[in-house]
This record gives structure tokens, sequence and C-alpha cells, in this order.
């Protein structure tokens, strides 16, 4: 007869013989030996979703300075630090991020700066206002940080333009830069007169963007409704479309490049694909007033709006609503929004007199991350994901708290939509069949389209 | 040096037949016909198929302690008629030195528990004595005498609490031994259980109430009237976290803290069910009573698999990690291999305790070992096979630090489970109830008939309506309103108004006609 028992030997077990020495760790996958596999799972997608709203604190940094509210956002392409606002009193700060603290004071507008923008090669930035001249100006090279004051700086040149101007964008790869004002025109670095020049129907032209890729294309937004795309290359305007409330700003998705999402008076934010202008690929809603810029983040999958209502949201690309919703007390209309250059930061620029830097992803640990914490990380992230559907994770995690006139607000106006919809079908209930035609509601807002 | 193919099928197989996941398929991947579904299955299904190969790897290289075993060598020499002292000497010495005696006569019998890493021993003598014991290195964590009758003992979520159930309440004692809560609200206990992934200590005796309590809260979750009298026969299904009671009447239930009633209520034995015992894998139930009868279930089912008949009453029963029976009665002890999934014909192994009475057996964890509390104390004997080889350190670690024992007591806490996940399938946790296809094509079409049921009822009423001139006036309307409204004193008036009418009625004759009436 052959007999065996289990005889262990502790030593042999754990390999620890001597202080210091790393104990041996022993895993059996059998499924027996671990009961309750998805009970556990949830209860910790559900904790995991409680730590999530728990660290949710998306608030940086405020960079204050001005005197007046703030128009414009530009951030440098070339570099993830510098950032330059502009405001209603004619302030244009060029910003250190890392250090919150202005470097450069642009001195020499007198009026309202509407609209900045920096060069391509990241070393010119280039700003305009109501007085009608777009300023030239020099960004360092060197590194920014270690400077303890602000240093005035005064333009490099000055090109003339004769009319009040509302936007301006710089071309991605060539020394070109576009402006918008009565009429839209295209400038080069060495010249003083426009190379272009586009009138189409708007008599005053809000903003314009290039577009990254297609980078002699560009889109403008203007008073009578319009989106109009604009090529270089012929010199000519290409389509417009017309919706029936005014679009404030466009951004161009980085990625996509053929997608674009303009932020509309009604209070809604709609991408377009630039092939088919009769139909918007998306609607996104949640603002409750006017949106009044938009930013795409670089990797193409989300995108930052400012609204009017005093909030700043952030929307994935394909997102009828939106994934976050950042919002403080002393925060005032929002004129513009930036995504950086990294794409883990939002800044916006208020009314308040201050730029505001926010986290991309509300709850994101920043810094250096040890090899555990990210993994653990991935663990709980992917844990919420599998356990979304369950209704006491969903509500922990879709739950934003909302200051009060936004949240009356919004459901003020799901209430009008809900009541428009019923009329609607009470409508159809009531007519002849096929008399009453809906419109899908990303048509809805379309009026015509131009060639 | 890598696996062979052979030996990995193998493996495989060995998973499958323990209720591991089985080997994923590729097709599977693409059975969905949106583009951005099946791709999404297909990256899933790479993972899914990955994790499966790492598990493997994790048991081939990893898992590397074989089970013990007895073989014999011909067909003549059977397993049960090896003696202790045979197994004894045929095991290497550090074996063998985990089979002993205490000797404990003045106050037994004596209930056992071992802890789950099977570690600790904990046993509670009728006579009030209470000691914890590191029985493998033969020390004495602590010893109590309570001056009170011990019914039953068990650990808590480590070694360092433990219950006691005594002669009428529950109290729970730290590893130096001191009390440090009373349970009033748990009275005249018989057995006790505790769910280690619940926190929950759960209770049934003489009043065939079960109570549920959280240890870590301190709040009583759930208490259940059984309404089947006195229980003295419970374990615990730790696959899915259900308790189950054996009672007088031959039932045996399951409970949950969810439901005041049983989840399920099975008639096992004509009399009284001794004891019962669920496997690890939360499959099969045996249960022994007073019939001489030990029959094992299927859970799933509800079905009686096999039926083994014992030669008196067993007054104990208790299942090993893997998959052995063992039963006592009197002073025997009978373990049973093989006797879940198919009906054995012999036991593997019998065992004569030469000092009086059995009152408990117990299987300790992660050993080939039995431990017997009996009337004289308390014994070890060896059963090879019936321990899990392979522990996992996260599971339960025999060696395990104090510093080990407290990371894994937070990690514990923040993994607690609520009460209401105990559930019948463990698995459905997380899921989405969806009514079938057709369930769901009846409701719509019952719905539709409905609707248009409703719709053609009103359009007949429409039609038969025949509209009156001064049927709507207003006060016709608030008179009708009138009668509707039921006043106590409406009967009394109606009677009165009654009376009135069969009085006029008898005084005027039947020949008289109607129109002249008025005149008498």
């Amino acid at each position: 007869m052959k007999v065996k028992a289990i005889n262990r030997v502790e030593q042999r077990e754990t390999g620890f013989e001597r202080k210091g020495d790393l104990k041996q760790v022993r895993r059996n996958l059998n499924p027996e030996l671990h009961p309750f596999e998805r009970a556990v799972e949830y209860t910790r997608a559900l904790n995991a979703a409680k730590l999530e709203r728990v660290f949710a604190k998306p608030f940086v940094a405020a960079l204050s300075g001005h005197t007046d509210g703030i128009n414009c956002l530009a951030r440098n392409p070339k570099r993830l630090n510098s950032l330059v606002s502009g405001s209603a009193s004619g302030e244009l700060f060029l910003w250190d991020v890392p250090e919150r603290r202005a470097i450069y004071n642009y001195v020499g507008h007198e009026r309202a700066v509407k609209a900045v923008t920096v060069s391509d090669c990241g070393s010119l930035c280039f700003s305009c206002g109501d007085e009608g001249v777009v300023k030239m100006w020099r960004v360092p090279h060197a590194p920014l940080g270690g400077v303890t004051e602000t240093v005035d700086h005064h333009p490099v040149s000055s090109f003339d333009a004769g009319q009040v101007l509302r936007g301006i964008d710089h071309h991605w790869k060539r020394p070109l830069f576009a402006t918008a004002g009565e009429k839209v025109e295209v400038w080069d670095h060495e010249r003083a007169s426009p190379l272009h020049s586009f009138v189409w129907g708007a008599d005053s032209v809000e903003s314009v963007r290039f577009n990254p890729v297609e980078s002699d294309i560009f889109t403008s937004c203007g008073n009578d409704r319009s989106i109009a795309l604009y090529d270089i290359r012929t010199g000519n305007p290409l389509h417009k479309l017309v919706m029936q409330t005014k679009t404030n700003s466009v951004a161009w998705n980085p990625i996509e490049a053929f997608n674009f999402t303009c932020a509309n008076e009604d209070c809604c934010l709609y991408t377009y694909d630039m092939r088919r202008l009769d139909i918007a690929k998306m609607v996104h809603k949640d603002h409750v007033s006017a949106v009044l810029d938009v930013d795409y983040s670089p990797t193409g999958r989300e995108f930052v709006s400012g609204s009017y209502d005093r909030s700043v949201r952030i929307f994935k690309y394909d997102g009828g609503h939106s994934r976050d919703v950042y919002h403080t007390k002393r925060m005032q209309r929002v004129f513009g929004v930036r995504f950086s250059g990294d794409g883990s930061y939002v800044f916006s620029a208020s009314d308040d007199m201050n730029v505001r830097i926010w986290k991309a992803r509300a709850s994101q640990k920043m810094g250096t991350l040890l090899p555990r914490e990210k993994s653990k990380q991935a663990y709980n992230a992917a844990l919420v994901k599998r356990y979304g559907h369950m209704p006491e994770v969903k509500r922990i995690t879709r739950h934003r708290h909302l200051p009060k006139a936004i949240y009356t607000t919004g459901k003020l106006r799901r209430e009008v939509t809900e009541s428009d919809r019923k009329k609607q079908l009470n409508r159809i209930k009531h007519s002849a069949p096929g008399s009453i035609k809906t419109k899908p509601a990303r048509k809805k807002k379309i009026v015509t389209r131009l060639e | 040096m890598a696996a062979s193919k052979s030996q990995k099928a193998l493996r495989w197989k060995h998973r499958e037949a323990r209720g591991g996941p089985s080997v994923p398929s590729r097709k599977d991947d693409f059975s969905a016909q949106d583009v951005k579904v099946k791709a999404r299955l297909k990256r899933e299904g790479a993972l899914d198929r990955e994790a499966v190969k790492n598990a493997a790897g994790v048991e081939f290289w990893l898992n590397t302690h074989d089970h013990g075993e007895i073989e014999p060598e011909n067909e003549l020499e059977k397993t049960w008629r090896l003696k202790q002292d045979e197994v004894a000497s045929l095991v290497e010495v550090g074996a063998a030195s985990k089979r002993y005696d205490l000797k404990l006569g003045q106050l037994g019998p004596y209930a056992c528990s071992y802890s789950r890493d099977g570690r600790w021993l904990l046993l509670g003598g009728k006579k009030g004595h209470l000691a914890m014991l590191d029985w493998q290195k033969h020390k004495v964590v602590c010893e109590v005498q309570v001056r009170e009758t011990v019914k039953d003992v068990c650990f808590l979520h480590n070694n360092v609490f433990f219950a006691a159930a005594q002669r009428k309440e529950v109290y729970v004692y730290d590893k130096r031994g001191l009390e440090v809560h009373r349970m009033r609200d748990h009275k005249d206990v018989e057995k006790l259980c505790f769910l280690p992934n619940h926190f929950l200590l759960s209770s049934i005796g003489m009043q065939g109430v079960l109570r549920y309590q959280d240890t870590s809260t301190g709040e009583i979750v759930a208490q259940h009237r059984t309404k089947l009298g006195p229980c003295k026969a419970m374990c615990l299904n730790s696959y899915n976290g259900v308790v189950l009671c054996g009672h007088a009447g031959g039932t045996a239930t399951m409970w949950s803290p969810n439901m005041t009633t049983p989840l399920v209520k099975m008639l096992c034995h004509r009399g009284p069910v001794n004891s019962l015992a669920v496997d690890q894998s939360g499959r099969y139930l045996v249960t022994v009573g007073t019939d001489k009868q030990m029959k094992v279930w299927d859970v799933r089912t509800f079905k009686l698999l096999h039926a083994y008949f014992c030669s008196a009453p067993a007054k104990s029963v208790e299942i090993s990690q893997r998959g052995l029976v063992g039963i006592s009665w009197g002073s025997r002890v009978q373990v049973w291999k093989d006797a879940l999934q198919t009906k054995a014909s012999a036991p593997y192994m019998n065992h004569q305790q030469s000092s009086g009475h059995i009152r408990q057996i117990r299987f300790c964890p992660y050993e080939d070992v039995v431990g017997i509390g009996h009337e004289g104390g308390f014994s070890s004997i060896l059963v090879p096979g019936a321990g899990e080889p392979n522990y996992d350190s996260f599971v339960a670690s025999p060696y395990q630090t104090r510093r080990e024992r407290r990371e894994h007591e937070v990690h514990s806490l923040l993994d607690k489970l609520q009460p209401d996940t105990i559930v019948l399938d463990p698995q459905s946790v997380g899921n989405i109830k969806l009514d079938p296809k057709q369930v769901v094509a009846q409701k719509k079409e019952q719905q539709r008939a409905a609707a248009a049921a409703i719709v053609s009822k009103q359009r007949t009423k429409n039609e038969s309506k025949q509209k009156m001139k001064g049927k709507n006036k207003p006060t016709k309307r608030h008179r009708k309103k009138q009668l509707n409204i039921i006043r106590d004193n409406k009967e009394a008036v109606e009677e009165l108004v009654k009376q009135k009418t069969a009085q006029n009625q008898r005084e005027v004759g039947e020949h008289v006609p109607s129109a002249l009436k008025r005149f008498f």
C-alpha cells in the first residue's frame, strides 16, 4: 500500500529564511477557492465609482491679473506651458502655466482684444481687436521657468485691416493667418496687405478656424447665422451652411479632420462632416445658454465647450450629452476655452477676469504614478465600465452637482422639449397619415446649404 | 521546459471538471452583426483567452503540490482496512506528526472548529472549556473555563475572534480568551456559522429562529422564524452563502437573510435530520438522519442522487475540500471517497475512536486531517487526499504573519459583501434580467390587443349613444351626483319610502285602474 499525505515545510513554502527575505506568494486560481467572484467585483466597482466621485476635484488654479473680462485664449502649439489671453480692456498676457504667472505683458492695444492666436512655429503671436489692427508679438523660445516678474513687451509689427476685427487664426503649416471682421481676409507675415479677401453675405464674421490636417481649408462663422468653408489654394469660398441660430465658434477635430464642431447660440453644439453638410453627425446638448467657444483635445476623442451659463462642459466627440461639467461660484460667463497640448488640462477664460486651469479628467491623480497605483486605477476603471449598467453604479457615476440656476433652467428646457415632443406626437396622431413630416433633430436647425 | 500539448489538454479537462472556465472558442467572437460590437467581442475574446491561458499557466507552474492519496498495490488490499497506525507508519514523519490525541476527559464531549486557513483549532468542551490551539506547533493560544455549557464554537473572520454558543447566549472572545461581546439577541443557540465574505454570524437553536448578525457593524441583519421547531443542524453553502438547516421533521431548508421564508424546503429524511454538509463547489448536499441514511442531493435540481445506509444513525457529517465525505456515529468515523458524483460501494477509510462517543468531526482545510471531538477530548487522524494541497495566499494562508493578517482584514472589509448578494445563483449578481423573446412578443401582443379592445369598446359605446336633450343640464348632473352619495340614513329613508308605497298599494284594490288610483 502506497500512502501519501500533504506535508508542508513552512520555510520551503514561504521561501522565508532570514529577516528581510521576500515572502513567496502562492496562487491557486481554482474558482472554488474564490467564491462570490461576481459579487466581490460588483462591490469593488461600486466602491470605485464612489471613490471616483470623492476624488473629483477638477479645479487646479486660477490665473488672475487681467483688469477686465477675458475675451480670448490661445495656446502655443509647440509648447505645453504657454498660454496667451486677451481682455476687453486691451491687455494681452503670456502665461507660464506651471508657474501660474504672467511673464509677458503685451502692451499696444488701446481697445478690447477680441481674438488671439499663436503661429505654427510657436514663436510669434497675433492679436486683433476693436482697433482693426493685427499686432504681431514675439513669444520667447527659452524655457520659461524661474521668471519672477512680468515684463512689458511691444509689438514686432502690425497689419492694418481698416475694419473692426473679431476673429483670427493662424495657418497650421505656412506663415499665413486669417482674420474675421466685415470680411474674411488672409494675410502673410511679410506683407502689409491681405493676400485674399472673401465676402459672402455676412456683414460681420465672428471667428475663423484653420483645418489642422488639410491646412489650406478654413471655416468662418458669421452674424448671418452661417458657417462658411474656404480654400486658400483656389481663393474661393467652398460651401456655406445657414442654420436657424448663430454659430459662435468652430473647432476642427484634429484626428478626423473632416469633422468640425460648432458652438451654437441655441445652447447646443453640432458636429458636421464637411463633406455632408445637409445633416449634422451629432447634436451635443446640455448647456442651458449660448455656447461661446469650443476646442478639441489633441486626441480628437473629446472637446471642451464654454458657455454663457457660466459652465464649462467636456463632451466625447460622439457623445450627445456631456461627460463632465465644471463650474465654480466665482466663474462668470465663459468666453474662451482651450484644451492643453497634452490633453490632460482644460483652460477657461471668463468674464470675471480670470483664466482657470482644470483637469480634463476630474478625478485623475496628477503627477507620476507608481506602477501599482496605475494598475489599480486601470482595474477600477475597468470595473466601473463593466458594472456601469447597474443602477447604483450608474446613479453615482452620472450624478453631477449643478448650480441652481443651471439645474432649474435645464429642467425647464427638458420639460419644454418633452411637451413639444408630445404635442408633435398628438398632431401626428390626429392628422391624416403622412401629412405631417418630422425632421430629425440633426437636420432641424439647418436652413439652407449654399455652394 | 514547456508543458507538452497533451499535458495542457489534460489540465484543461481537469479545470473544466472542477467547474473552471472552459476553453473559449474563437468562433464565438463573430456571432454579432454590428462592426463595432464585433470588434469589441473580438478584443474581449482575446483578453478572455489570454486570461484563461495565464490561469492555466499558474495552475501548471505554481500549483506544484500533489494531493494525498492511498494507492492499493493489488486488488486484495482495501483502503478501508487501513488502520491509523499503519497510515502513520507509511507517510512522512512530518505528516505522521499530525495524528495526535488530546485527553481532556472531564470536560467533554468536545465541539471543534478549524480556522479557514487550517492553522488554528478551536475546542469547546460541553462543561465550559474553551481553547484555541496552533495545532501543528502544539501550542495553546488561549484557554478559558466559562463555567457554562458550551454548545458550539466558531471562528469569526480571522483567528483573533471566535464565538461560542453557551447556555443562554452567544459570546465572542478574542485570542487572549477575553470575553469581548455578549450577544443577547442570540438565545438558546445550538449551532453557529460564520459567513466570511459577508461578515455575518448566523445562529440557530432551540427557538428555531435563524439570526444573522453583522460582526463588523454589530447590527442584526435578519431574524427568521423557521416555524419548524428546535434546530440542531446547520451548515453553510460556501459557494453562495446560503445557510442550510436540518429540522426534526426530516426537512432541510435553505435560507438567505433577504427572505423571511426559506428559499428551498426539501424533505430529506423520515425522521429528524441529524447533520448536513455542502461541498465546496456548492453542488452536492449530504444529509444524515435518524433513519440511518446518508443521502446525497444535487443542489441545482434538488433531487436525490444517492442514498447510503449507515449501521447506526450518523451524528455528524462533513465534506472535505476535495470532496471526501466524513460521517460519524457512536465512536466510529467513516470517510467516503467519490461518493458524491458516483455511488461508492465501500468506504474509503474507517476509524474506531477508543475513547467514547464522538460529538463532531471536522476536516482541516489544506491538510489531510480530520479532527474528532469526542467525550474523551479531541483526536486528529490522517485521511490522505482530504485537503487541497495548494493554498492561495490571498484567500487563506497557513503561514500568515501578523502584518499579513492585518492587511487581509482590511482588504476583506473593503470587499465586504452586502447581505442582499446572498442568492441561490451567485453568478446572477450584476446581470440584467431580460425576458425571453417569446415573452416579450407575447406581452406586446397583449398590449396591442388591450389597446384595440379599448378603442373598439369606445367606438361601440359612441355609436350606441343616443343623445337625449336635457340629460346634461347642470341641475340634472348635480342631482345625479347627489344620488351617488351614500349617506348613513339613506337606507332608512329608502326603507320608509318602500313601506309607504306598500301601504298605499294595500289600501287601493287591484281592480282599480291606475289612472283612477289617486282618487282613492
